[in-house]
């Protein structure tokens, strides 16, 4: 395998990191401010992504289906806080996992009936299609090179909110100690609901940004929402920063797993026996990884004790 | 908080993802009181639905069509886990009484249905899937298959690359019984060298890594089978990785329930069927034409096998009754039926023998994208299972 091929792989995985992330970051951040565990957040970053398609389909540009994906989701978000999830804070985890997940069915068959049970259309804009060279003559998608940016902006503006802000304040003192920001004047049902719209429109931006290189069609965020709860809870529950170690962490192992463990194999193993064994143990990795580190740190790479 | 919930967090975060590993299920059930009850079990949610849904709407047309009341047809959703497959088909022939199973789109799906289903006295008629496994040594009287034997597809492919001057191919498939089926499909006809063969994961969604694969290699063209979903994410980000070797494939990696959200990246590609919609026949095209009236699109190939197999059910029933086995077996070997293909007979092991054309994608003047036939590329073929089977009729 040669270095090029490599340091391709290694930024496939990276990219694929940072989608998670834009995923992982509004899934832990609502857990970690409300404590509560939303299986409806895949159906969110569908949402966005066929927001996306339905805007891009009308408009023909690719940046106002972005900020419609943003928005819907947002939308979307803030009146599922408002009608169900409000209802659930105080509840049991089983109830709210339980409460979530009827959502997924609600939204998946509304969408099935708005658009069909055919995949959308959305492609990349024009002006990122095909490829940009690097240094050292590397061909790499101009797409992804701008998900690859656009992820570790969005991991900036989150860790500035957070860490700067009055309002990353109050979230921040919401995770240590609900009742006392209560105590102190804040309004704390304004501060969830904004939680949980901002997590929403992260998911919702993933789904558009994901949909321009893949299939749009119902059903596409429940795979991404599995490997979203590996990232947290390899990263930590609700840690921001675990949340994008993890992310990215996942993404390479999954990426280069897939490319590196076959051609291992093959070094001792005939060619398709190694293909299979190797593209097997590859989709187990991520899994491996996540027990190897729930094995010696039991709360996650981030996550407080 | 966290701290004090983290065990009952670990619990509710593996119900979580047992949840959303298990969607729900959706039942739409039609048809009248008869004497032969079919169970339509097929993919209608979740990735994969829109050929599960082509299957049924082209299946019930042809019932319809048919005329036939004494025809009864429940529909249900496999998800397409075979956990739930095998559920539901339990649930068909015990408690809904079928006489008949089919629908079913992915391999894997009908290798845990089928042979239960066989076992226990029912037919099983595949609009679809077509395993290596059912067609050689396990092969049952009570299993036909109206679409293909999974490799036929393949082997056309393997025959047109050879035409198109394809010396070294790029090779890969989803890893399941279906994709490895695929890739000794084309070995079988192909005769260049394979550059490099690769297994993904089954429902992937990201081929960044394959493609920089691709573009690592020295081969000079792909073949590659991804039905549904994995399709058009391929073809998306192939379109925009840069390589521009060759694609060809079977026609489930470009077909109509894909070509709409595929758009010009799929245009000029050859691909591989037994069935094209412009197909030269009056059976065809009146197929075709009645499927547009009915559900507003063009039919894909997958609809086209449920119609198939409708036909094949109907003009069984008018010849013999399901519960005398033998004779309602015997009435399905002769498919008396015009098939939208044109010639179709089945062989020994109850697969067809059939013809299988090379499509090529083009666009219309209206701007939909649809496969045109341009040539048959394996004649009156069968396949290479059909010595295994120990069925003598």
């Amino acid at each position: 395998m040669s270095t090029i091929l490599l340091i391709e792989q290694i930024l496939n995985g990276l990219q694929f990191g940072v989608m998670l992330f834009l995923m992982a970051a509004g899934l832990t951040l609502i857990f970690g401010v409300m404590g509560l565990i939303n299986l409806a957040h895949g159906s969110l970053y569908m949402i966005g992504a066929f927001a996306a398609a339905a805007v891009a389909g009308w408009s023909g540009n690719f940046l106002l289906a972005l900020i419609a994906s943003l928005i819907a989701a947002a939308i979307f978000g803030v009146i599922v806080e408002m009608t169900v999830i409000r209802r659930l804070y105080k509840r049991d985890h089983l109830d709210q996992v339980l409460a979530t997940f009827a959502l997924i069915l609600i939204f998946s068959e509304a969408t099935r009936w708005t658009f069909g049970s055919f995949p959308l259309f959305l492609d990349i804009p024009a002006v990122l299609k095909g490829t940009v060279i690097l240094p050292g003559g590397i061909e790499y998608s101009l797409y992804r090179l701008t998900i690859i940016l656009i992820g570790l902006a969005v991991a900036l503006g989150l860790y500035l909110l957070i860490s700067k802000t009055r309002v990353g304040m109050r979230i921040r003192a919401g995770e240590n100690d609900r009742e006392m920001i209560g105590a102190l004047g804040v309004d704390i049902s304004v501060l969830y609901t904004m939680v949980f719209a901002l997590g929403a429109a992260l998911a919702g931006l993933s789904g558009a940004l994901v949909g321009a290189i893949q299939s749009v069609e119902v059903g596409m965020g429940e795979p991404v929402l599995i490997l979203a709860f590996v990232v947290i809870v390899i990263g930590g529950i609700g840690s921001i920063r675990g949340a994008l170690a993890g992310a990215i962490l996942v993404g390479l192992t999954d990426t280069l797993g897939r490319t590196l463990l076959p051609v291992l194999f093959s070094s001792f193993m005939d060619g398709s026996a190694a293909t299979t064994v190797g593209s097997a143990l590859a989709s187990m990795l991520i899994y491996i990884l996540m027990a190897g580190v729930l094995i010696f740190k039991p709360t996650g790479l981030f996550g407080s004790a | 908080m966290i701290s004090k919930n983290a065990k009952r967090t670990v619990k509710a975060l593996g119900a979580a993802t047992a949840l959303a590993l298990s969607l729900g299920q959706v039942a739409v059930a039609d048809g009248h009181a008869g004497k032969l009850k079919v169970g339509m079990l097929t993919t209608l949610t979740g990735g994969g639905a829109g050929l599960g849904v082509d299957i049924r709407d082209g299946f019930l047309l042809a019932i319809e069509q048919s005329g036939n009341a004494g025809i009864e047809v429940v529909v249900e959703d496999d998800q397409r886990k075979p956990d739930i497959a095998v559920q539901v088909a339990d649930k068909m022939i015990q408690s809904e009484k079928v006489d008949i199973l089919t629908g079913i789109v992915f391999s894997n799906l009908a290798l845990a249905v089928a042979p239960s289903a066989t076992a226990q006295g029912k037919f099983y008629i595949s609009p679809n899937a077509g395993p290596a496994q059912l067609a050689g040594r396990g092969c049952h009287e009570n299993y036909f298959n109206v679409a293909w034997q999974n490799d036929g597809p393949h082997e056309a492919a393997g025959a047109t690359a050879n035409k198109m001057g394809i010396k070294k191919a790029f090779i890969w498939a989803p890893n399941y019984p279906a994709g490895q089926d695929a890739l000794t499909g084309f070995k079988r006809t192909f005769e260049g060298e394979v550059a490099q063969e690769v297994f993904t994961k089954l429902g992937q969604t990201d081929y960044a890594a394959e493609i920089a694969q691709m573009r690592a290699s020295d081969a000079d063209g792909i073949f590659f089978f991804a039905p549904g979903g994995m399709g058009i994410s391929f073809l998306k980000q192939y379109a925009d990785s840069g390589v521009d070797l060759p694609l060809v494939g079977p026609a489930f990696s470009f077909d109509q329930t894909i070509l709409p959200a595929v758009g010009a990246a799929a245009e000029g590609v050859l691909n591989t069927a037994q069935w094209a919609p412009d197909l030269d026949n009056d059976a065809s095209r009146a197929f075709v034409e009645s499927f547009k009236e009915a559900y507003g699109r063009i039919p894909s190939i997958y609809a086209q096998q449920g119609f198939d197999t409708g036909l094949l059910i109907a003009s069984a029933a008018t010849k013999a009754d399901v519960k005398d086995a033998d004779a309602f077996r015997a009435a399905l070997r002769e498919a008396d039926f015009t098939s939208t293909r044109g010639d179709f007979k089945f062989g020994n092991n109850q697969h067809p023998i059939q013809d299988f054309w090379v499509r090529k994608v083009i666009q219309l003047d209206d701007g939909t994208f649809i496969n045109t036939a341009v040539e048959v590329a394996l004649e009156d073929r069968q396949d290479v299972y059909a010595t295994e089977c120990a069925l003598d009729w």
